[in-house]
């Protein structure tokens, strides 16, 4: 179920005849994936094509002191072993971070390790042989000895200076410190009523991709150039690094995405086993596939979100909330990643504590350490699910502090719909956000108070069921702010090259690529609808360095709201062409002509004067017949960046109504609602479904969801029965409503929507199990909820 | 994962697989539904030389009622036990405890004998077999034992069956008159291993039982029958018996620890399963509550 | 290493082929046959991706030795398209959006197939249950079950 209330005027382009935006129309292209018949990187087959297999150390720290392959290079199948010294006269180091987060530091980290190994499944050497059986075979025939070094896993411990330091060169395990203070947060807490406080604890989780990271790279010596074949979200970038640390030029290597089983930030960072590929095609000049096996996957696709945070909230009786302050710490692996750095996620955290709420007073501190685990980096809502679990939990702390409802104290507290624009304590601009229209709109389709009495009127008979409200801001649509900023060659603008073809056909090369969420379906309707032309005559490339524009890609939910933009921009131009073109033939007035339908009409009676595949035919094959002078040009390119606002911000909010078995201590969701604000929709299925999507991985992360890493740094559940993602009998059904604020940055007014879903729910989920469970007089801040957790909270255990 | 290589043998008569296992020992796998072994050769968790394929044999598959014993052949398949009318019938626990085995793919394939031989603790069938009171079928070169369920499993992925032996069949003695089974586990998500089950066989007599078979899975190295169950049986059940039973179970079950929950939590878990078993069998909704 | 002869039925089509017997029979169909439609998401039998169908009963195919196909009949994503069999699902599925990236639908069409062949009218937590040994991170599962239950309705006399 949808709903959705206009909040502004819908801009003039988009009001097209026979326009797509905003209608929920299926996605192009999606038979060849039901019928099996997709092509994704771990589908392919080159000839020559040899698989790779890694050797991983089973210690989290220890040095590499002799590796003996002698046995495993004479095994059946086997092309090479290569250690990371060999592989280093090939590929050179990296070190993960960026000038503008100040203070952050990293070790270089190899492709392949170098005399040490940091963390449990990190690679010590790779063998290359004509099948992955093959390789795995001899794998198990190289014996490494090791030195075990003491581990560091614990991240309070990690800063002790009795605990060894991981690289010794850094002089302390502290990757990154951050520190803000906003107005007189002091003053503030001395102020409340009431101040609450309470750590908040969040378990480490992994994406968990169906389809695991996968890539095919293919150095071809004649041509000395590298193709590889890689499910990234951002391919320029990967061009870039390989480029970059293979010696090569940028035009020396393609990138080519192919179909993408699913990747949700996992796929869109550098990866040392990934690198190691690149680098080994190069050394044998052949094609090289690796495909991540699920332990591996769990082993080494980055982590994300394992945080300890203690919050503190003022708030006077009134239920004005005076200050938030908060203490972060996060737990990383032994290397910042790369290029986008394992201290954004923190920095985020700091940045959007607070965030929807009207208080000035802010204080924070987040420091990042190093540990001897998995790295850590963006994975779906980046930060947002911390922050928004820590402000939303302190809201609802201080709501029942006070005694006041938890709709209400949000009543008082949000930003007012009128206040834009305005910036938070911790700098954040916002253009324009709807928190109450939104709460408004929840509120209406939860019927609040219909559930409000059905869990009093259920306590009573011993049952309890909670709600639990979550407020949250989401960053779309990212400037050069994030990345550019600090050095990284990760673009931040996008590109959409049009042209309509011999035959009338339009053909559109995008620069953000596609994992499902729908870009080549958005791309597709906006230019259809501003050209003209049905949507079935639109054929979108993308995912290939080789021929789309220089762009960023799809992340940090800014395909639709910067790639589009350039879509509809590209659009304008080529329907001005096409245009100028037509009135030539015509003799008439391009302002007195449109596309309707592929076909050039007037506009003042509709009248059909000539199909557009008519007019590309004499443009292609008869421009003799055209009036003197002219020179047509049925292609245009046009980019897009946001310049004004360094991220676009959407809001939301979110509702979870569950019952708690205060026997057994399991949680069942039984209903889950969204309303969300993402400016311009263009196909409201699409967008609905994205925020289902990212609703489901959080409601993963409030219940079933954490990396178990042992005292040694051991990952001892690095499988999918023992790492519990959310499968379908658990889940809830999920009701979506909208209020619309396009930004005005753009003609499209389309902000970002992807990650949404992720940023609120498990703040939602905690809420609600702490207000099924008032009566127990019990509080818990920590994910997942487990049965455990629960038990041990009710002091039944 | 690719497991690694192995040779591999498809027998079509039990004296041709057990002549296989005699010769091969311990280098040699069974292979039945393939549910439990697969997983562990493709993690190479072990690298048998050998596995006999025993998918062929005529002979172990099959469900049969032989006067007061159901006679389910070790090839049986989870999906055929769940859609028996004998089972349905006779023994009606394992109808209702099939459902809670894994997912619909998984039991078109995993058998009985396969689920009984892998012994995995927090398995539903071997807790069945030991509340239904059922024997174990077994035969080697040297001839056929029958090993009682309580007796057959010995600790992780343990058993009495030696590597050269074959589990050929499950005898299940038919439910009496009055006989309630009862059947609850506690899962993180459809289909998991329970965290803790319990699966029970009783018969009723004046309100009462006058036979009661509690089989606790997920409780340790192994499946557990409850001595606890002897406080319930031929008694007016009363709270304060009750809670004794409860008391007696606390004490003898030995839970280990693990990421979903510690021991005192399952040894938690269990004494509800407890209550809520005999409370349901008895229809006695009073006995839910802890005095 | 040890090779073994095979025969059997893929997708009505007779099949000879000489295997390692470690060969799981996902594997043989993705590289021996190129039906890459049948996809490997963590090769222990949790996450249906692998599913096909073996003499008419969906299984997990990452868990299925190729040897052990002789004389079967096995049924892919692929096959089940071509005849048609799934038609009225897939149509469901891209009305309602019940895939993103694609890579659990195969196995989520085996599967449904299986469950409306089974349960013609399928309540939605029947729908939930019948798939909940098939992973999907990018859906959150409700679209699939609107999906299965819209086809439901339009199968029923």
């Amino acid at each position: 179920m949808t709903t959705t209330r206009a909040n502004s005027d819908v801009l003039s382009m988009l009001d097209r005849p026979n326009s797509y935006i905003g209608k929920s129309v299926p996605r192009p292209n999606l038979d060849r994936l039901m019928q099996g018949r997709g092509l994704y990187v771990s589908d392919m087959e080159l000839p020559r094509m040899v698989h790779v297999a890694f050797l991983r150390s089973p210690h989290a720290h220890a040095k590499i002191v002799k590796i003996d392959a002698h046995d495993a290079k004479r095994m059946p199948g086997v092309i090479s072993v290569v250690t990371g010294e060999e592989l280093a006269t090939v590929i050179t180091p990296w070190i993960g971070v960026l000038s503008h987060l100040k203070g952050l530091k990293s070790a270089p980290q190899s492709a392949i390790a170098i005399d040490r190994v940091c963390w449990q499944g990190e690679a010590v050497a790779a063998v290359v042989a004509t099948s992955r059986a093959a390789a795995e075979d001899a794998a198990e025939n190289i014996s490494v000895e090791y030195e075990a070094l003491d581990a560091v896993t614990d991240v309070i411990a990690a800063l002790d200076p009795e605990t060894p330091i991981i690289h010794s060169s850094l002089g302390d395990n502290l990757a990154f410190e951050r520190n803000h203070d906003a107005g007189n947060v002091d003053k503030a807490f001395a102020q409340a009523d009431q101040v609450v406080e309470a750590e908040f604890v969040f378990g480490r989780h992994t994406g968990v991709t169906l389809e695991p990271r996968a890539v095919v790279a293919d150095w071809n010596v004649a041509e000395a150039r590298l193709t590889i074949y890689q499910g990234t979200q951002a391919p320029h970038m990967v061009q870039n690094i390989a480029a970059l640390h293979l010696g090569l030029t940028e035009s020396q290597v393609r990138v080519v995405c192919k179909d993408v089983g699913g990747s949700f930030g996992i796929k869109v960072h550098i990866y040392a086993d990934e690198m190691a590929v690149y680098a080994l095609s190069k050394l044998l000049r052949r094609p090289v596939k690796f495909v991540a096996d699920r332990v591996e996957s769990f082993n080494t696709d980055i982590h994300a979100r394992d945080h300890r945070c203690r919050a503190k909230i003022g708030v006077k009786q009134d239920g004005i909330i005076t200050a938030f302050e908060i203490d972060d710490l996060t737990g990383i692996g032994p290397y910042s990643m790369y290029p986008r750095t394992s201290a954004i996620e923190a920095n985020q955290v700091v940045n959007l504590v607070g965030g929807p709420y009207a208080n000035s007073n802010y204080r924070a501190r987040a420091r990042v350490v190093f540990q001897n685990k998995n790295v850590m980096c963006q994975y779906r809502a980046v930060g947002h699910p911390i922050a928004c679990s820590i402000t939303e939990g302190l809201v609802d702390l201080a709501a029942m502090k006070i005694g006041m409802d938890p709709v209400e104290i949000r009543r008082r507290n949000l930003i007012a719909d009128d206040g834009y624009p305005c910036a938070s304590p911790s700098g954040l601009r916002f253009e324009r956000l709807s928190h109450h229209a939104s709460l408004n709109e929840l509120i209406a389709m939860m019927d609040y108070d219909g559930l409000r009495a059905e869990q009093a009127a259920l306590r009573a008979k011993n049952i309890h069921r909670g709600i639990g409200i979550a407020s949250f801001i989401e960053v779309t649509n990212p400037s050069a702010a994030f990345y550019g900023v600090g050095g990284a060659k990760i673009s931040s603008q996008d590109g959409v090259a049009l042209r309509l073809d011999a035959q009338g056909s339009v053909i559109c090369q995008t620069s953000i690529t596609e994992q499902g969420q729908g870009s080549e379906s958005l791309t597709a309707q906006i230019v259809g609808s501003v050209l003209g032309v049905p949507m079935q005559c639109v054929r979108v490339i993308m995912g290939d360095t080789d021929n789309t524009p220089y762009g960023g890609g799809t992340w940090a939910s800014r395909g639709a709201g910067i790639g589009g933009e350039a879509a509809l921009q590209a659009a304008k131009i080529l329907r001005r062409n096409i245009l100028n073109v037509a009135a030539a033939i015509l003799q008439s007035m391009s302002a007195d002509l449109d596309i309707v339908n592929a076909a050039i009409v007037n506009v003042s009676d509709g009248a059909l004067r000539i199909e557009l595949s008519e007019l590309a035919r004499i443009v292609y094959f008869r421009p003799d017949t055209l009036p003197p002078g002219v020179q047509p040009e049925l292609m245009a390119t046009r980019h897009f960046v946001p310049r004004e606002y360094p991220f676009a911000f959407t809001n939301g909010i979110q509702a979870s109504w569950l019952e708690v078995d205060t026997d057994t201590g399991f949680v069942r969701l039984l209903k889950h609602w969204v309303v969300e604000d993402c400016g311009t929709i263009i196909n409201p299925q699409l967008v609905d479904e994205q925020i289902r999507g990212g609703v489901v991985q959080g409601l993963g992360a409030a219940l079933f969801e954490k990396c178990i890493y042992d005292e040694r740094g051991q990952l001892t559940n690095a499988n999918m029965a023992d790492y519990l993602v959310p499968m379908p009998s658990e889940m809830p059904d999920i009701d979506v409503g909208h209020v619309v604020s396009p930004t005005l940055e753009s003609e499209l007014g389309a902000k970002g929507a992807g990650e949404a879903g992720t940023a609120g729910a498990a703040a939602a989920v905690s809420n609600a199990v702490n207000d099924a469970l008032r009566p127990f007089d019990t509080i818990v801040t920590e994910i997942p909820l487990t049965p455990r957790v629960i038990l041990a909270a009710l002091g039944r255990i | 994962m690719k497991a690694s290589a192995f040779s591999y043998a498809r027998p079509t008569t039990v004296p041709n697989a057990l002549e296989l296992l005699a010769l091969h020992g311990d280098r040699a796998k069974v292979l039945a539904g393939g549910q439990s072994l697969m997983p562990a050769m493709n993690l190479r968790l072990i690298s048998p030389k050998l596995i006999v394929d025993i998918g062929a044999i005529v002979e172990l598959r099959g469900i049969s009622l032989k006067g007061e014993v159901l006679l389910v052949g070790a090839l049986t398949r989870h999906v055929d036990l769940h859609n028996s009318a004998e089972i349905a019938r006779y023994a009606p626990l394992l109808k209702e405890a099939i459902a809670h085995v894994a997912h619909p793919a998984i039991r078109n394939r995993g058998t009985i004998g396969g689920s009984l031989a892998h012994a995995d603790p927090a398995a539903e069938l071997p807790a069945c077999m030991m509340a239904l009171g059922a024997t174990l079928l077994v035969r080697g070169v040297h001839g056929e034992r029958r090993i009682a369920a309580e007796e057959f499993f010995t600790g992780i992925y343990e058993t009495l069956l030696s590597p050269d032996e074959l589990l050929i069949a499950v005898e299940i003695p038919v439910a009496q008159r009055n006989s309630s089974p009862f059947f609850q586990e506690f899962s993180r998500r459809r289909g998991d291993y329970a965290i803790v089950g319990l699966a029970a066989q009783a018969v009723l007599k004046n309100s009462g039982f006058s036979d009661l078979r509690l089989a606790f899975f997920s409780v340790g190295n192994r499946p557990h029958l409850a001595k606890a169950a002897r406080q319930l049986t031929n008694v007016v059940v009363t709270r304060s018996i009750l809670s004794d039973a409860s008391d007696l179970l606390r004490q003898e079950l030995d839970p280990h620890e693990d990421q979903h929950a510690t021991p005192a939590m399952r040894r938690y878990l269990a004494n509800l399963l407890l209550r809520r078993c005999v409370s349901k069998l008895l229809d006695r909704p009073d006995l839910l509550e802890e005095p | 290493m040890v090779q073994m002869p095979i025969s059997f039925l893929v997708n009505g089509e007779r099949v000879d082929a000489v295997v390692p017997a470690r060969l799981n029979l996902a594997d043989f169909l993705r590289e021996h046959l190129k039906l890459t439609g049948t996809h490997i998401g963590c090769e222990h039998g949790v996450c249906g991706a692998c599913t096909v169908r073996v003499d008419g009963d969906i299984v997990r195919s990452c868990l299925i030795l190729a040897v052990q196909m002789h004389d079967a009949t096995v049924e892919t994503i692929e096959g089940l398209s071509d005849s048609g069999e799934v038609a009225d699902l897939q149509r469901a599925f891209r009305e309602r959006n019940a895939l993103q990236c694609g890579f659990c639908t195969p196995g989520m069409l085996m599967a449904a197939q299986d469950l409306l062949k089974h349960c013609p009218v399928p309540d939605r937590d029947r729908i939930r249950e019948h798939l909940s040994g098939n992973y999907c991170r990018c859906t959150g599962y409700q679209a699939i079950v609107d999906a299965v239950e819209t086809t439901a309705r339009m199968r029923a006399p």
